[in-house]
């Protein structure tokens, strides 16, 4: 596929908002997750919560799509001088001709549970949440869209952990069809009784901080994110990190639980590849899925192993920002981005003694070396799965 | 605002009370009434018995209709990359996990959590069918079917290839209804190639105008109610328009103040 330029890029999670702070907390190993402080009745477990979110209303302008999952991706919007590239991008375009595709798995719905659980006395939703716009997904893009003053596609892609990740398939795709000239790709969730009561029912959260990979990794930890990328065709930005390629498949397996095999992870990392003209031996990096489940964990390490040498490293980072959920695609897309662009390979927090499966290829302290070539996989329920295929600005001859 | 986008349709699937598939649609714009004897729920047969219990309301309607569209295609619904568009997934499992929420959060069914994913539909559509390619799901508001239709477009331009498009929604329950747009079930399902094969039953031109043009309403009375009382109900402008035995043109909402103009050609 013709490589995009990823012309800018930020990410907000519990490791702080900006891009300096996830370099940092990268860099000396400083994890994000604290005991759960959160959810509406106890829950034993520990989150990656974003600090400041409860006092920090949106614009009285935007008043009217304020919800912690909004206030979340204003917070994230406003870093790394995000809007100026957008504004930038719209002015030498069009605004019409910047799309916005952004993924979330549960969007704005911890305005819906608190809705319920203060239902007024004709049992209807309270006023201040009376709103239909955030009681819907797509209040996460048609936000965004407005507040960045766009008026191009938008669209909202929820396909559970995986859906940020996609977003940048599909804006590959709209370019290459020359709907739009750039898109403004993302993912933000924020922390909700959902996720975690759910999670929690299907016995898959931990009681600790996640430890990927760890021979004793019991669950996940949740965490709440945003990330944001603004893609351009590669020749208008030549000195920009690229997207050189994506790959999405389906598991065709279960609901919940991964392909014993790895199968449909397999595939998507081998689309990549494949539309990127990338072999496994140049791959430097790989952030992995690694959601710190039995399962995927075991999947995912004997994936690795298979398809690459030693010489490419791999690291989950949700043990520093726990698992993002639908976030998780966009966030790690900027942490694959800051390995090439500032030379950050991440170390895996968490772990102590790795799966066997791994086979050594686990980078467990964090390293500054040279990174051209770096893949972000993210998987979802419903067996879906996406990797993205990053390069440094030159592109890889 | 930009370029035309081709496409041709070779397979179509219809859901929603008394219109079961397209032949019964078709017969009902050429003035037959609808089938008061249809079944209330779609059949979903696709569906593996054990599946089809565990499966929302909302997955049977979308699995219906993909099924019906690709049977009409002829083509291996294992092959086809997919895309499946809702404004709201299912609320009724919505209303199901904030009142349990917010009563008895432990108790939390794991089942109806993970068909709370909004690829729920996705999900099963390809676990059903083996398929191992490419699924999403999406949504847009009221502009979900049309913003489905321009992401299934580009799918089957950008890799030369055959896509399904799935777009559903249901209505839901409890204090949640008050913010849904959907009163009545409905789905459709297209398959879309990029090239014009035996199969092709029409073809498609798409334009994105960013405009005030407003969506067009069918003009049929009973599909007009049903897309006033349904969030994808957009789709059933295009459906009327593939019935006619003429080349026409509708206008689909994708987006707030963006319109997808399609000219339609109901091939011979």
């Amino acid at each position: 596929m013709p490589a995009l330029a990823v012309s800018a890029h930020t990410a907000t999670s519990a490791l702080g908002r900006g891009l300096d702070a996830h370099e940092d907390a990268l860099r000396r190993m400083r994890g994000g997750l604290v005991r759960n402080d959160f959810s509406s009745a106890p829950l034993d477990c520990w989150i990656g919560r974003v600090a400041g979110l409860e006092d920090a209303a949106l614009p009285a302008t935007l008043n009217e799509w304020d919800c912690r999952n909004n206030r979340l991706a204003w917070a994230g919007l406003q870093q790394d001088d995000f809007p100026k590239a957008v504004h930038r991008a719209a002015a030498r375009y069009g605004s019409d001709r910047v799309a916005v595709l952004l993924g979330t798995s549960t969007g704005s719905i911890a305005s819906t549970e608190q809705g319920y659980r203060h239902l007024d006395v004709d049992g209807r939703l309270p006023a201040e949440v009376r709103r239909p716009m955030i009681h819907c997904l797509h209040s996460l893009s048609a936000f965004v869209k407005t507040a960045l003053d766009l008026s191009g596609p938008c669209l909202t892609i929820s396909t559970a952990c995986s859906s940020s990740a996609k977003v940048y398939a599909m804006a590959a795709r709209m370019m290459q069809a020359g709907l739009v000239d750039a898109a403004v790709v993302g993912g933000v969730d924020s922390l909700c009784d959902s996720v975690l009561f759910g999670f929690n029912s299907l016995a898959l959260v931990s009681q600790q901080a996640c430890r990927p990979f760890d021979v004793d990794r019991d669950g996940i930890s949740i965490g709440e994110a945003a990330g944001f990328a603004l893609l351009e065709r590669a020749e208008r930005v030549p000195e920009a990190p690229r997207l050189a390629g994506y790959g999405e498949s389906s598991d065709a397996h279960h609901m919940s639980t991964p392909h014993p095999d790895g199968l449909g992870a397999e595939l998507a990392m081998r689309d990549a590849l494949a539309r990127a003209g990338l072999r496994p031996e140049q791959v430097d990096y790989i952030n992995l899925h690694g959601t710190s489940t039995q399962k995927n964990d075991e999947v995912e390490a004997a994936l690795i192993a298979r398809l690459y040498p030693d010489t490419t490293r791999s690291s989950s980072t949700k043990g520093y920002s726990g698992h993002t959920l639908g976030a998780a695609g966009a966030l790690e897309a900027s942490i694959a981005l800051l390995a090439i662009e500032r030379g950050v390979l991440p170390g895996n927090l968490g772990c102590s003694t790795p799966d066997p499966l791994c086979a050594g290829r686990l980078q467990l302290e964090t390293e500054v070396r040279a990174v051209r070539v770096a893949l972000s996989n993210s998987f979802g329920f419903g067996g879906n799965n996406a990797c993205l295929a990053f390069t440094h600005a030159g592109g890889i001859a | 605002m930009n370029g035309d986008l081709d496409v041709w349709v070779e397979g179509i699937g219809v859901w929603a009370p008394g219109l079961p598939n397209w032949d019964h649609l078709c017969a009902h714009l050429a003035g037959q009434p609808t089938a008061e004897d249809a079944p209330k729920r779609p059949a979903a047969g696709l569906l593996p018995p054990a599946e089809r219990r565990r499966a929302p309301d909302s997955v049977r309607l979308a699995v219906e209709t993909a099924a019906q569209a690709v049977a009409m295609s002829g083509r291996d619904a294992a092959e086809l990359p997919s895309v499946f568009a809702s404004a709201h997934g299912d609320a009724v499992i919505m209303d199901y996990m904030c009142e349990t929420l917010a009563t008895t959060p432990l108790e939390m069914s794991p089942t109806r959590f993970h068909n709370s994913v909004h690829n729920a539909a996705a999900g099963y559509w390809t676990i059903a069918t083996g398929c191992h390619r490419s699924s999403n799901a999406i949504c847009a508001g009221d502009a979900s079917f049309g913003a489905g239709l321009l992401e299934a477009t580009t799918l089957a331009a950008s890799d030369a290839e055959a896509v399904l498009l799935a777009a559903f929604d249901a209505p839901g329950q409890g204090p949640l209804v008050e913010m849904l747009s959907t009163r009545t079930p409905f789905a459709c399902a297209l398959v879309l190639s990029p090239q014009r094969t035996p199969q092709s039953r029409a073809a498609l031109r798409l334009r994105l105008h960013a405009s005030g043009h407003p969506q067009q309403p069918p003009s049929n009375a009973h599909l007009r109610r049903l897309a006033r009382e349904n969030a994808c109900g957009a789709a059933l402008t295009l459906l009327e328009a593939l019935a006619q035995p003429t080349a026409g043109s509708t206008r689909v909402a994708a987006g707030t103040g963006l319109t997808l103009h399609i000219e339609t050609d109901v091939l011979a």
